[in-house]
């Protein structure tokens, strides 16, 4: 509590403003941390704005998240009515009752049975509350609605007296008290009773414009506090009472740093990793940009790591979807039937903005998605005007942040103004592009923004394929960004001068290794012919060798038969004798 | 004063037989409407309700959840609990006329149930 206490009165010059969180979303931080304590609140706004909601919200907050019990005065109806009405809010108010953190008091106020003969005062209604608020330590008090009182009894001078004498009593009390009030014509309060409670004053507003009913609220007055003065959407959900204000940055969000794909690895690589858990992205473009294409694969990617997703459609059918999708490669159906994927088509403006947050926000809290994508926000400019589909996106973009779902929101814009609205709302910011020359439409991708996270400066063209999509780099040459068969064409060419060059090396080395081979095979006939003669002129040597050797024989033979001493060599007559074989060998 | 005679003795007739009325009074402490109310309610119930009435005084100071379970908004507040139906009358009291109205002990009404 001390935190938001000190965070409430930041801004605040002078002492300290002590507040009791209402635990509203959004309230909280319009109002700086809550509403004062010691001090009454008055909540006005026509029947069924939500005034008791609130006041409900409030007391239950206290209980449940404070350890703060409360009492409620109730003068519309019975205590179990009430239990019954918000039951369906999720307040078990029979279980909060039980624990003594709760006490209902239910006055059924009818003029009609009440005779008055002079003077009365409300004490009893005083000695119920300090006996209540003693018994249960409460710190939170609401009186709902406390004019009835005005109709009840004849004597208004007194009902006044003794209401100006509660306001005061209950200041001495030191609860947070929330009183509520009929809005009336000419007033705040049909009865003006904002004369008494004049610290801290929210007006409830429910009006139907182009048949659309939205909830608003405001903060008129909050003395000694400063506060947001904006109208504020509201609406009432599945979990009570949540305001959601326009401007996001006034919230504080957690802001994780951790990255998800967008089932793009290309495009991951543009926004520096993948988009943040929890951010919002907008993609915009033209017809058939690719724009769902782009949604239907961030789901496909979560959806195979094993996260919920939400898929809400405003233009197709889910049969539409899946078959379409896969015809790019991505087979939702398949997430779908895993419990993983919840689809669902909404048509906002047949049921009004207020009941599409409303039933947006159960789906969210049913499916708990981690990612979401909404496709074809566009078509909710069919039903209101500008600012109101601005007010509605940025309520369902609020709605996702603050549950920490990274949202995907695509939107049908012919240029980057149009959807200009809505981009600050968005921490990413895709455009996609048509791009039309000779004769073709290409796509084209590029990040606008990305909050947070650098990112790339290039456009990228987008190729949708039966295996799905590929970011594909343009080619940028002195005629701008080539796309499409211009791209192909460029690729084409490089491609070809690329296997000219490849065919001149390979033909070149191809012809050196002939060479080199035909000269190898030169060389080892060479060497044959080296080995050949060289074997022959061994031969030749050796023959002369035993020819020497056997004349040599043969003339000691032939000197020793004649007792010669010594003779000529070449009168030897077996030289003849031996010729044959000789010449054999030659040949 | 002029008492309504014929009222009175037609108020008288059916019911006085029969009925005790048994009359609540919500006061809170010594207030000084408290006081009154209790005074004029017994002056009332003498001249009107002589001899058949039962009157509880209840202190919401001693018991303030009564309040809650009662529907006491206001204070001083009497209730007719007998003869039914139930009826409240708020106020000091001060104003004969109108307590014997609230009461429906007025001729024109009341004694017919």
């Amino acid at each position: 509590m001390a935190e938001l206490i000190s965070a409430g009165a930041k801004a605040a010059v002078g002492p300290v403003l002590p507040k009791a969180p209402t635990g509203i979303r959004g309230l909280d931080e319009i109002t700086r941390g809550g509403l004062p304590r010691g001090r009454s609140t008055l909540v006005t706004g026509g029947t069924g704005s939500g005034k008791t909601l609130l006041g409900l919200h409030f007391l239950v907050a206290g209980a449940r998240e404070h350890g703060e019990p409360g009492v409620l005065v109730t003068f519309e109806e019975s205590a179990e009515k009430v239990s019954a009405n918000v039951a369906s809010l999720g307040f078990d108010l029979d279980a909060l009752q039980r624990d003594q953190l709760l006490v209902v008091h239910a006055f059924r106020v009818d003029p009609a049975e009440l005779v008055e003969t002079g003077e009365f005062d409300l004490e009893p209604l005083f000695l119920l509350l300090g006996d209540t608020i003693e018994r249960i330590g409460a710190k939170r008090v609401v009186l709902d609605t406390i004019e009835l009182l005005f109709s009840a009894f004849q004597d208004q001078a007194i009902v006044r007296a003794e209401l100006g004498r509660l306001f005061r009593w209950l200041e001495d009390r030191a609860v947070a008290a929330i009183v509520t009030g009929e809005r009336g014509d000419s007033g705040l309060t049909r009865h003006g009773i904002e004369e008494y409670v004049s610290d801290c004053v929210i007006v409830l507003d429910h009006r139907i414009h182009e048949e659309i009913s939205t909830r608003r609220l405001r903060v008129l007055k909050y003395r000694g506090s400063a506060h947001e003065t904006n109208e504020y959407p509201f609406l009432i959900s599945a979990r009570g009472f949540v305001v959601l204000p326009i401007t996001s940055v006034a919230l504080d969000y957690g802001a994780p740093d951790e990255r998800i794909s967008t089932g793009l690895a290309r495009l991951d690589h543009m926004l520096g990793g993948g988009l943040f858990r929890g951010s919002t992205v907008l993609v915009s473009g033209t017809a058939g940009t690719g724009k769902s294409t782009l949604g239907a694969s961030l789901i496909d990617s979560a959806c195979a790591r094993g996260e919920q997703t939400l898929l809400v459609l405003f233009e197709e059918s889910p049969d539409q979807v899946v078959r379409n999708m896969l015809s790019v490669g991505l087979d939702l159906r398949r997430w779908v039937e895993a419990g993983l994927l919840r689809m669902w088509a909404a048509r906002p403006t047949a049921f009004g903005f207020e009941a599409h947050l409303a039933s947006l926000t159960r789906l969210i809290e049913e499916v708990t998605p981690s990612v979401a994508v909404l496709d074809g926000l566009a078509s909710l400019a069919h039903g209101p005007t500008g600012p109101e589909v601005t007010s509605m996106v940025a309520r369902q973009i609020d709605l996702f942040k603050a549950s920490g779902i990274t949202a995907m929101a695509t939107t049908l814009a012919h240029d980057e103004t149009s959807a200009a609205g809505m981009s600050s709302l968005v921490d990413t910011w895709l455009l996609l592009r048509n791009v039309e020359s000779n004769g073709e439409r290409n796509r084209l991708l590029l990040v606008l923004k990305s909050r947070g996270s650098a990112h790339s400066n290039q456009v990228r063209e987008f190729v949708l394929t039966d295996g799905g999509i590929e970011l594909v780099d343009v080619y940028v040459g002195p005629d701008g960004a080539m796309t499409g068969s211009a791209r192909l064409v460029q690729e084409a060419k490089e491609r070809g001068a690329e296997r000219q060059l490849d065919e001149d090396l390979s033909r070149r080395r191809r012809e050196l290794r002939r060479r080199i081979e035909e000269g190898e095979a030169k060389f080892a006939v060479l060497q044959d012919e080296v080995a050949a003669d060289r074997t022959e002129l061994e031969r030749i040597a050796g023959r002369e060798q035993r020819q020497a050797a056997d004349a040599e024989a043969d003339r000691s033979a032939l000197a020793s038969q004649r007792w010669a001493d010594s003779a000529p060599r070449d009168e030897a007559p077996p030289d003849e004798d031996e010729a044959p074989p000789d010449e054999e060998e030659q040949r | 004063m002029t008492r309504p005679r014929n009222a009175d003795s037609e108020a008288e007739a059916p019911a006085s037989s029969r009925e005790t009325w048994e009359l609540r009074l919500y006061v809170t402490g010594r207030s000084p409407s408290s006081l009154r109310a209790i005074e004029n309610l017994r002056l009332a119930c003498e001249q009107h309700l002589a001899g058949r009435h039962h009157i509880e005084v209840v202190d919401l100071l001693e018991n303030p959840r009564l309040a809650a379970d009662e529907q006491i908004l206001a204070a001083p507040t009497l209730v007719r609990k007998h003869p039914p139906p139930i009826r409240k009358i708020v106020g000091d009291l001060s104003d004969t006329d109108r307590l014997l109205a609230g009461l429906q002990l007025q001729p024109q009404k009341g004694e017919a149930m």
